[in-house]
């Protein structure tokens, strides 16, 4: 009986919640939510490979986005506990590899990035 | 009463016609920065490179180095050796007279580029325009491009990496050079070294498209003495330079 009344509770709280986009998305959250890995697969070699720039499914855009804006007013970057990426990450038990590399903050802001 | 509105309206006016200004300035300038449509890829009929004066370059001078760490937000880690480098100074000296000079050394873009043919996995490659590039994606690290390289262009990223420009993505045990800020030269601008080494009013480096017979540097190559590091290779540069 006390466990299935904190059951609800309980998935309530491991549902990945994150601050919300600065901007809307260049698909449908649905479509993203399944498809955003091969979306940006496919673009990056569009863009490094043959040079094509201005393509919609840029990664620089999910983070310009996507990253929330501490008290501090610095952005906090897109895979920290809690943020955009990471969280539904956390969720999925997947980690993403692309923050080994690419920015995690906006352009601008990464030079007041701790390093 | 009547006198001040009057002036007032005067320079209201003066000031729309100040603001017209700089705004017809502004579009008149647009075409010269207007980099390639997007969603065009790269171009085979352009040819990016570079000229360097080496007369014009000065020994102390390191404002294409500072400038290119900057903009590709490359950290120092206390180990010159083993810490990535894009452009470094190079000072060459004739044992005979003594004369000596410094002129900057970078990834030199060739057109048969050695680090492209000993790459086993396909991510040493070189661009349609020929900007010579590492496909990080697909890197692993081997190194064997560094080996091949006769310019000494590349480096390798031997620590996790943190605050990177989000223009210039580089993480730990992938290999990374100059590229050539194919990032600028896609918008309509020029690499940072070359701004840079322009505003300390040297201007002792040109960028321009090899592959149009009417660009600056296309001219000057046709008409001036031009020499290329180790031409002797047959790897083709696209790095030109004047007084080595």
């Amino acid at each position: 009986m006390l466990l299935l009344a904190a059951l609800p509770v309980m998935a309530g709280d491991l549902t990945p919640s994150f601050p919300k986009a600065s901007g809307t998305c260049v698909e449908e959250p649905g479509e993203m939510r399944k498809h955003h890995h091969s979306f940006l697969k496919h673009q990056r070699d569009d863009t490094l490979r043959l040079g094509i720039r201005g393509a919609k499914h840029s990664l620089k855009d999910c983070v310009s986005c996507h990253a929330a804006k501490g008290a501090d007013g610095k952005a906090i970057p897109v895979n920290a506990e809690g943020q955009f990426c990471q969280s539904c990450h956390a969720y999925a038990a997947v980690a993403p590899d692309c923050f080994t590399c690419h920015a995690t903050v906006p352009d601008g802001a990464a030079k007041t990035a701790a390093r | 009463m009547t006198a001040d509105t009057s002036r007032r309206d005067v320079l209201k006016a003066a000031a729309g016609v100040t603001l017209l200004a700089p705004g017809l300035t502004l579009i008149a300038a647009a075409p010269a920065e207007a980099g390639r449509a997007p969603g065009m890829p790269a171009n085979a009929s352009n040819r990016w490179g570079l000229l360097i004066d080496t007369t014009k370059c000065d020994s102390g001078c390191s404002a294409c180095v500072d400038a290119c760490k900057t903009e590709m937000a490359l950290p120092s880690h206390g180990r010159p050796l083993t810490d990535a480098q894009y452009i470094r100074k190079v000072t060459v000296k004739d044992p005979k007279s003594g004369y000596t000079h410094s002129l900057p050394v970078m990834c030199q873009h060739c057109a048969k580029p050695p680090c492209v043919d000993v790459c086993p996995t396909g991510a040493s490659m070189k661009r349609a325009d020929g900007i010579v590039l590492v496909d990080r994606h697909i890197c692993i690290g081997c190194r064997y491009c560094m080996m091949a390289c006769p310019y000494k262009a590349r480096s390798f990223a031997h620590e996790d990496q943190t605050g990177q420009a989000p223009h210039n993505p580089r993480g730990k045990g992938c290999v990374e050079a100059c590229t050539l800020c194919a990032h600028r030269v896609d918008a309509g601008g020029r690499p940072a070294c070359v701004e840079a080494c322009a505003a300390t009013g040297k201007a002792a480096m040109l960028f321009g498209d090899l592959g149009d017979p009417g660009s600056e540097i296309s001219r000057r190559v046709a008409k001036e003495a031009t020499t290329r590091i180790r031409a002797d290779l047959g790897v083709d540069p696209a790095i030109r330079y004047q007084g080595i």
